[in-house]
């Protein structure tokens, strides 16, 4: 079970855009490496303006980068 | 201990560890010294004040080589680790007022100055190592956990 409810397409998306590593991700979003780790696992949920600058980074919609997940079972 | 490992949890481990150890070794200085005498009679002050100090130095002294030894991000501190900061120390400060708490009911039972300061330093060292113990847990599974 994840801590969090919140789920991500981070990974997906930073490969969707040349591969672009976690450490790059970070700088961009003015945040700790081991934060993008967190948030990519789950462990951690972003602030909204976080939130907003991680899809400003890929370019998408806020929608696109996270979920709410209402079923106890897609946490898991 | 990695250099994967964020800045502010690395230091985390390091004071933690050298608080735990340092109260170990005043324990046992005090308990040795306790050999046939009640313990209030031991001569406390010069182990505590030694141990509290040598933990604060070593904390640095470890902080400073952790920086150097893995320094990428040295310094670097964001908002989670903000917000692990500070959830650890509402659980490190619960134990601080515990620790206070018994040293002043210590007082107005007028007990002895040992049992007084030592009621204060294990408040301080309980406070630093399960206010990093939690910080540690939150770090490795997320606030969500605690």
């Amino acid at each position: 079970m994840k801590p969090t409810r919140v789920t991500n397409a981070i990974r997906s998306l930073r490969f969707a855009h040349g591969e672009m590593t976690q450490a790059e991700l970070a700088d961009r979003i003015g945040v700790t490496r081991q934060t993008v780790i967190a948030i990519e696992q789950s462990r951690y949920s972003p602030s909204l303006e976080m939130a907003f600058r991680i899809a400003r980074v890929f370019g998408v919609s806020l929608d696109d980068v996270f979920k709410y997940s209402e079923d106890e079972e897609e946490m898991a | 201990m990695t250099a994967d490992m964020a800045y502010e949890e690395r230091n985390t481990w390091i004071s933690g560890v050298a608080t735990f150890v340092s109260y170990v070794v005043y324990l046992g200085i005090v308990l040795l010294r306790a050999k046939g005498i009640p313990l209030a009679d031991v001569q406390y002050v010069a182990p505590l004040l030694w141990t509290l100090a040598s933990s604060i130095i070593a904390s640095i002294v470890g902080c400073v080589v952790g920086a150097c030894l893995w320094g990428k991000g040295c310094g670097k501190k964001d908002v989670r680790d903000r917000e692990i900061e500070r959830f650890g120390g509402y659980v490190g400060q619960s134990f601080m007022c515990m620790g206070g708490s018994a040293a002043l009911i210590l007082a107005i039972l007028e007990a002895d100055h040992f049992w007084i300061a030592n009621a204060i330093y294990l408040g301080c060292v309980l406070s630093t190592v399960l206010g990093s113990i939690t910080k540690i847990v939150a770090y490795r599974r997320g606030l969500g956990f605690c």
